[in-house]
């Protein structure tokens, strides 16, 4: 089974969330998810700036073997996001939970985070 | 129920992730499947193709069914051991599958085909061989192994008996030899230099292993698939099948019109499509942009719609690259747009080749 730091929030969708305090989170795609796409080649990611909600495709991971749309996991504003990917998308699948993590939002509600799952309600979500 | 080739212990302890590949159980990769490629063009790699189908013709007819059955010319091969590649064809052209027959004599062939396709061809075969005089032998007591790469020659070279290498040297490519309990061909699949080797069941797990201790990589369908793709080799079921034309799939090359009596199956339908020279055709597309051109994406032209048959990010061009079957009045340098994702991206025409011996080819 891959690896789910408890530590993490996460969405069905293969997302996960850091909560680095002042309403400040990390967003990147799980162990699991860089292992179902395979080598990573292309990571499009939002510009900061760009106002998202929850549910909006806001990124692409691109692999060699398909493409798929990464979603907003809460509501809020991009305040950074990782331009190591732009040269190195591989980051991704080396260290999904670190130094391939795709973009930092600004929450606007920070109430929202309570609705993500915790590290085992995707473990289990991904064994079905 | 899938099928494991001899060397399927091999790839579990090696630790591939295995998918199922029309009923075998095959590597997708090792862990990197860019690595893996960049590990063929630039050192060695191998591939098991083991489940790859051999097929021996052996008799008094075997020349005049294979004149009969395939679009290229058996007659053209005098040389023992020499190689060619062919397109077999139903009656309405279509191509059931794509294979390479080796010449040992004019009453003694091996073909290798596709593992896919492996039961409607032995079937076609055994229908069309009735009234020739021959027998049509399935081999399936070898393994088989692909070694390819700048290195990979020479990283073979190192397993071989005094014997053996005196059989291969210089070997043109596009040849086979039998040497002891090897047999060695200079063919491939990736657009490298290197070997497709088939050995007794019994002794392909020990290749395997002395390949590996080498430091030669194992490759999986993954970089087979990027591979073939950079070379422009066609993949049977995406870049061709039964409903498309050779004159459609770049395989006109194939087809031996010469002598104009050679009643090859398919022959006369082909002359009408190249007569009306209406068949569309199968160039290469570049997408130096960011995003990965995929199968089956439309193709916008000023002549009306095109598809790609097989798309991929390209390792070593560092984009995207595809094959794709677009009208006839296309030219190559051409632009052309590809929906991608709902937004219609600009890509150049190319000659269907992108990659040969590690350097870019367009």
């Amino acid at each position: 089974m891959s690896n789910t730091p408890s530590e993490l929030k996460y969405v069905a969708t293969h997302e996960w969330v850091r909560v680095e305090g002042n309403g400040i989170v990390t967003i990147g795609i799980t162990e699991h998810a860089q292992e179902l796409l395979g080598d990573m080649v292309f990571v499009e990611l939002p510009e900061v700036g760009d106002q998202i909600a929850t549910g909006d495709d806001v990124a692409v991971a691109e692999s060699v073997k398909a493409a798929s749309d990464i979603y907003a996991p809460i509501t809020g504003e991009v305040v950074e996001i990782n331009e190591e990917l732009e040269d190195a998308p591989e980051l991704v699948n080396s260290d999904a939970f670190g130094d391939g993590w795709l973009f930092k939002m600004k929450v606007e509600d920070e109430s929202e985070l309570d609705a993500l799952l915790d590290a085992e309600a995707y473990a289990t979500s991904i064994e079905d | 129920m899938t099928s494991k080739t001899v060397l399927h212990a091999k790839h579990i302890a090696a630790g591939a992730k295995m998918v199922d590949f029309y009923g075998w159980e095959m590597p997708i990769n090792y862990g990197s499947q860019i690595e893996e490629h960049n590990a063929v063009r630039t050192q060695s790699g191998m591939f098991d193709v083991s489940h790859m189908t051999i097929v021996d013709v052996q008799g008094t007819d075997a020349k005049a069914f294979l004149r009969r059955l395939v679009t290229n010319d058996v007659a053209k091969l005098t040389v023992k051991g020499k190689a060619l590649y062919a397109g077999m064809l139903n009656e309405q052209g279509g191509v059931i599958d794509d294979l390479i027959i080796y010449f040992f004599s004019d009453t003694d062939y091996r073909l290798v085909v596709n593992s896919a396709t492996r039961e409607k061809d032995l079937s076609w075969m055994e229908q069309q061989a009735a009234g020739f005089d021959l027998s049509i032998i399935e081999r399936p007591e070898f393994g088989m192994i692909a070694v390819q790469g700048p290195e990979a020659k020479a990283q073979v070279a190192k397993l071989l008996t005094p014997t053996q290498l005196e059989a291969i040297a210089d070997m043109k490519p596009f040849f086979g030899v039998q040497a002891d309990d090897l047999f060695i061909a200079t063919t491939g699949y990736t657009g490298e230099e290197g070997y497709e080797i088939i050995i007794p069941e019994n002794a392909t797990e020990d290749f395997w292993q002395k390949l590996l201790d080498l430091g030669v990589a194992p490759c999986g369908l993954g970089a087979r698939d990027t591979l073939r793709l950079e070379a422009g080799m066609n993949l049977y079921g995406l870049d061709m099948d039964e409903t498309i034309s050779p004159l459609a799939a770049n395989m006109a090359w194939t087809i031996s019109w010469e002598p104009s009596d050679r009643d090859f199956i398919g022959r006369d339908v082909l002359a009408a499509q190249n007569a009306a020279g209406e068949q569309p055709k199968l160039v290469g597309l570049i997408l130096t942009e960011k995003g990965v051109l995929r199968s089956h994406q439309v193709v916008v032209t000023e002549f009306g719609n095109g598809e790609i048959t097989s798309g991929t990010f390209s390792p070593t061009l560092g984009h995207s690259v595809a094959l794709a079957r677009v009208p006839r009045n296309v030219n190559i340098g051409d632009v052309v747009e590809v929906e991608m994702r709902k937004k219609l991206v600009k890509v150049t025409v190319t000659k269907p080749s992108f990659v040969r011996n590690g350097k870019k080819v367009f």
